[in-house]
């Protein structure tokens, strides 16, 4: 009994495993770059994500500067510094778009 | 039906096998196609866990004593809503748990980044499949709950009753939860590591799970010491018990955890110690898991020597070992990419505040194994009690809370000295005023630390109610809302920022409960006879009489309390005690009513100033003879006699009955503990919550993807962001 | 003073007070911790030391007058035991033939436990412990 049900369940589980392996085989060639872009597009999605948090954080030390915990100077000084690193993000991203035959222009 | 479920089980394991090569396979040689199937194969997996779940359940319901489990820890005097959680008072039940809660939080992770996390996720899948792997092969050949018993037998043993609470028949799932859900960015970190692929991405991926996973922890911990204080019938709702230290030490790490991970997404620091920390706590949730189940350690709830205990010590020792040399090999791509500049800075006080927490967590560990420390250096297994534990917790929890006041006060980078005497300057004047007040107006200078804590929280709550308000007031001028709607919709435009601060202001609350509760109650054990009355803290106590309450499970015996204050009746109190049947013949046929199970139910007055506590220990001496007879003369008889007989004995007995023990406990402030609990986990809640806006962006990203594969990888995709 | 040796002193600095830190949490574990004993270890004592001591209750050995609790704790695996007086709260799943765990010292004896401290572990029907 045990044996007939488990049977069962096996045949239901490799008939799920295996749709994507009889999908027509790709061309190993063509499949390894299609990984590789992908990797390049994880790495595109980390720097929006970090341009996005220097954005965040240029918007929350303007904040910080209204509620009186940042004096001037110390603003002006994260401020700068946030501007450069978030350029320098600006930078990383086009190059990783170009690598990946997207137009440079992000901004 | 056993064969249903063991055939599940079986195929279930063979799952996780096929899913564990699949995916290093696909990974290893960059095929799509292998990692898309070891995907299929963790979905396939949930879909045997849960056939393996609702086989069980049924069996419980439907009283199928052919389970073994169920034979043991059910019956069909059961009520139906214990039925349905007898499942995880088992220690097979509670392995299945596991792995179903596991199952499911695989799949919700991996479908969620079937698309984002190509290099990370076969790894990660890797991982949880060997945890799954473990947890299915531990039931396939050690403690299956699908053992069939033949022949089956009529009656089951029943639930054992000091389980029977609400809140404990649903503390079970909901630590188990968090303790699996932890599982998740665990796997992550581990496929980042691997992969070497170590900026925020797998936080970004996995820190809902982790907040989830947080807030199961803390509901579980709740919810074991609101049983504790109804059930345990000692008064307290936190006893240091190995038991609850393994629940609470994965707590604390994994809030360590959660604010350090915010450092690295802002400044790009911690990651080494992210990466140590998750793995710490994902170990303590395994350590969690062994202890309740080894019986290394003696606990009112050690549930005694158990097979699982050996397998499980292997695979803690083979994460924690494994992990620390892959943090280890990979401490070059772990560099910061910044350096903490300044003491005076978000990021220098949320360092601190890690390593308060982890330095606590340290404590109760020391604490936790110091019979099995001290039994390794002396020869000779020496415990520590509960006043050791508070010797040090008190200092660190005080601290703890300064800093969770000061944490939202200072900027990210640095501050100037000037802007920071600024920033502190009403905070520190109003909890100055706090402390001078107390001191003088109050007795709570006789406690130094809760001084110093109540000082200290009057810092935090004027540091919160200064961030609210000016969130409000900002988005008043900007909108011209009313206040409260103001206060609303900025809290909803960064719930991450303000649900933290509402679990701030809710541990705060819980922990002012906690102090107040464990330095200020007064506790007496009254000896009365029905007539006599006793004094405790502003309250009067008469015990007026023994009221007898049988049902076809127990019997109970009420006591009815008097309660009044300044000579006027406030109300009544009704403690009781539960006496169960044992299934022991040497106990005889009456005597065996007595001498089973017996439970308190405490009788609570609650209020918001504090609870008046009260359990009741009968003496049941007087009945000793008349069960002795009646064990002789009703040896024979049917059980309705037997019935019939019981029920006269314990009404003779409540009729007059002798000098009772009551333990009587003034707990100020204690209803604070669950009021802070619940602001706690609603922050936390609201702060998880999926927002429209990360919606619209995960619409928006949907949309670009489809434009980019409809187009091309020549074309721009739709949109800059 | 350059930032690398800044870094390097206040590591040492740090790694040091945790080391303190750690030295006074090893010495007061050591010296408030109570040791666990089975009744054969101290049988004939006279130091008067607090134990806990653990075992089992022995059965037909539990009488309750008034406030006052006594029985007798056996070894674990043994017969040798002891009497015990206790007064305090009693754990629900108190029973003879239960391990407990009772805090106190030997006087005259007698182990005169300490208020409170009878610790009943929970009846095992979680366990395999029956089954094997």
């Amino acid at each position: 009994m045990t044996y007939a049900i488990a049977a069962i369940l096996l045949v239901c589980l490799v008939a799920l495993v295996t749709i994507p392996l009889r999908r027509e085989q790709e061309d190993p060639a063509a499949a390894k770059a299609a990984f590789d872009r992908e990797e390049l597009r994880a790495e595109l999605a980390e720097l929006e994500a970090r341009k996005a948090a220097r954005y965040r954080e240029i918007r929350d030390a303007e904040g910080d500067r209204a509620a009186g915990k940042l004096d001037d100077a110390d603003f002006e000084r994260l401020d700068g510094e946030l501007r450069r690193e978030a350029a320098e993000v600006l930078k990383e991203i086009d190059r990783v778009r170009s690598q990946l035959g997207l137009s440079a222009k992000s901004g | 039906m056993t064969s249903l479920g063991t055939a599940a089980l079986a195929v279930g394991f063979l799952t996780t096998l096929y899913a564990i090569g699949a995916a290093i396979y696909g990974a290893v040689r960059r095929e799509r196609r292998w990692v898309d199937s070891s995907r299929l194969a963790v979905y396939g997996f949930m879909g045997l866990m849960v056939i393996c779940f609702l086989v069980l359940e049924v069996a419980f319901l439907s009283n199928d004593f052919a389970f073994q489990t169920v034979a043991e820890h059910s019956s069909t005097t059961t009520p139906i809503f214990y039925k349905m959680t007898a499942m995880w008072s088992s220690q097979e039940g509670s392995l299945l748990l596991w792995a179903f809660v596991l199952s499911i939080g695989s799949s919700a992770v991996l479908y969620l980044t079937r698309d984002s996390q190509r290099q990370v996720a076969p790894w990660a899948t890797a991982v949880l499949m060997v945890l799954a792997a473990f947890f299915c092969g531990l039931m396939l050949f050690s403690v299956s709950p699908f053992v069939r018993l033949d022949p089956v037998p009529v009656e089951g043993a029943g639930l054992t009753p000091l389980l029977r609470n609400p809140y404990m028949a649903m503390h079970p799932p909901m630590i188990y939860s968090g303790y699996v859900l932890f599982s998740i960015p665990f796997a992550f970190a581990i496929g980042a590591l691997i992969t070497r692929r170590l900026d925020t991405t797998w936080i970004r991926s996995t820190r809902r799970f982790a907040l989830v996973a947080w807030i199961f922890l803390g509901i579980g911990l709740l919810l074991g010491a609101r049983w504790s204080y109804e059930e345990l019938g000692w008064g307290g709702y936190w006893g240091w018990d190995p038991v609850e230290n393994a629940a609470l030490m994965p707590w604390l790490l994994g809030t360590a955890f959660l604010h350090g991970i915010q450092v690295q997404e802002r400044r790009g620091m911690l990651k080494i110690w992210n990466t140590g920390l998750i793995t710490a706590t994902f170990v303590f949730c395994l350590i969690g898991t062994f202890l309740v189940r080894s019986g290394v350690l003696q606990s009112i709830h050690a549930f005694g020597a158990s097979t699982v205990g050996g397998p499980l010590l292997v695979l803690i020792g083979i994460t924690s070992l494994g992990s620390t040399l892959l943090i280890w090999s990979r401490r070059k791509d772990l560099q910061p990419e910044r350096r903490i500049s300044s003491p005076l800075s978000r990021e220098a006080i949320f360092l601190i505040n890690n390593l308060l927490l982890v330095g606590l967590t340290a404590v109760i560990f020391w604490g936790t194994f110091f019979p099995l420390i001290s039994e390794a250096v002396t020869g000779v297994s020496s415990s520590l009690a509960a006043p050791w534990f508070a010797d040090y917790v008190a200092p660190l929890g005080v601290l703890l809370v300064l800093f969770t006041g000061i944490g939202p006060l200072f900027a990210w980078g640095q501050l100037s000295g000037s802007a920071a005497l600024r920033v502190l300057a009403w905070p520190v004047a109003l909890s100055s005023l706090t402390v001078i007040s107390l001191a003088i107006f109050t007795d709570v200078s006789s406690s130094p630390w809760a001084l110093f804590l109540f000082g200290f929280a009057a810092f935090t709550f004027v540091a919160l109610a200064q961030e609210f308000a000016r969130a409000a007031i900002t988005r008043r001028a900007l909108t011209g809302e009313s206040m409260p709607v103001a206060l609303g919709s900025a809290m909803a435009r960064n719930r991450r920022r303000y649900g933290g601060y509402t679990a701030h202001f809710g541990i705060v609350v819980l922990l002012i409960a906690v102090t107040a509760s464990s330095s200020f109650q007064t506790k007496e054990d009254l000896r009365l006879a029905p007539g006599q009355s006793g004094k405790v803290d502003d309250y009067t106590l008469s015990y007026e009489k023994l009221v007898v309450d049988p049902n076809n499970e127990r019997i109970a015996f009420n006591a009815r309390l008097a309660v009044s204050k300044d000579g006027e009746r406030i109300g009544t109190l009704t403690p009781a005690r539960q006496y169960y049947p044992t299934q022991d013949p040497s106990a005889g046929p009456i005597g065996r009513y007595f001498e089973g199970e017996a439970t308190s139910e405490v009788g609570l007055r609650t209020s918001g100033t504090g609870d008046l506590w009260t359990a009741f220990q009968p003496d049941l001496a007087p009945i000793e003879e008349d069960v002795e007879a009646g064990n002789k003369a009703l040896a024979d008889a049917g059980p309705v006699a037997q019935g019939i007989a019981i029920v006269a004995i314990a009404d003779a007995y409540a009729a007059d009955p002798p000098a009772a023990t009551f333990r009587v406990i003034w707990d100020p402030l204690v209803i604070w503990v669950w009021i802070g609990g619940i602001f706690v986990m609603g922050g936390a809640l609201f702060a998880v919550w999926p927002t429209s806006s990360s919606r619209q962006r995960a619409e928006v990203a949907k949309a670009a993807k489809a434009a980019r594969e409809a187009s091309g990888s020549t074309a721009n995709p739709g949109g800059r962001s | 003073m350059d930032p690398s040796r800044k870094r390097k002193i206040r590591l040492v600095v740090s790694l040091s007070v945790a080391v303190l830190l750690a030295a006074g949490l090893v010495y007061t574990s050591f010296s408030a911790s109570t040791e666990a004993r089975e009744p054969s270890e101290i049988i004939g004592s006279t130091s008067g030391s607090t134990y806990e001591l653990t075992g089992k209750v022995v059965n037909d050995t539990v009488v309750r007058r008034g406030e006052d609790l006594r029985f007798r704790i056996r070894d674990r695996e043994g017969s040798e035991n002891l009497p015990v007086s206790y007064s305090g709260t009693i754990p629900d799943a108190f029973r003879e033939g239960r391990e407990v765990i009772v805090a106190g010292s030997l006087q005259g004896g007698v182990f005169v436990a300490e208020r409170d401290s009878l610790v009943t572990k929970c009846p095992s029907k979680f366990t395999a412990e029956e089954k094997s």
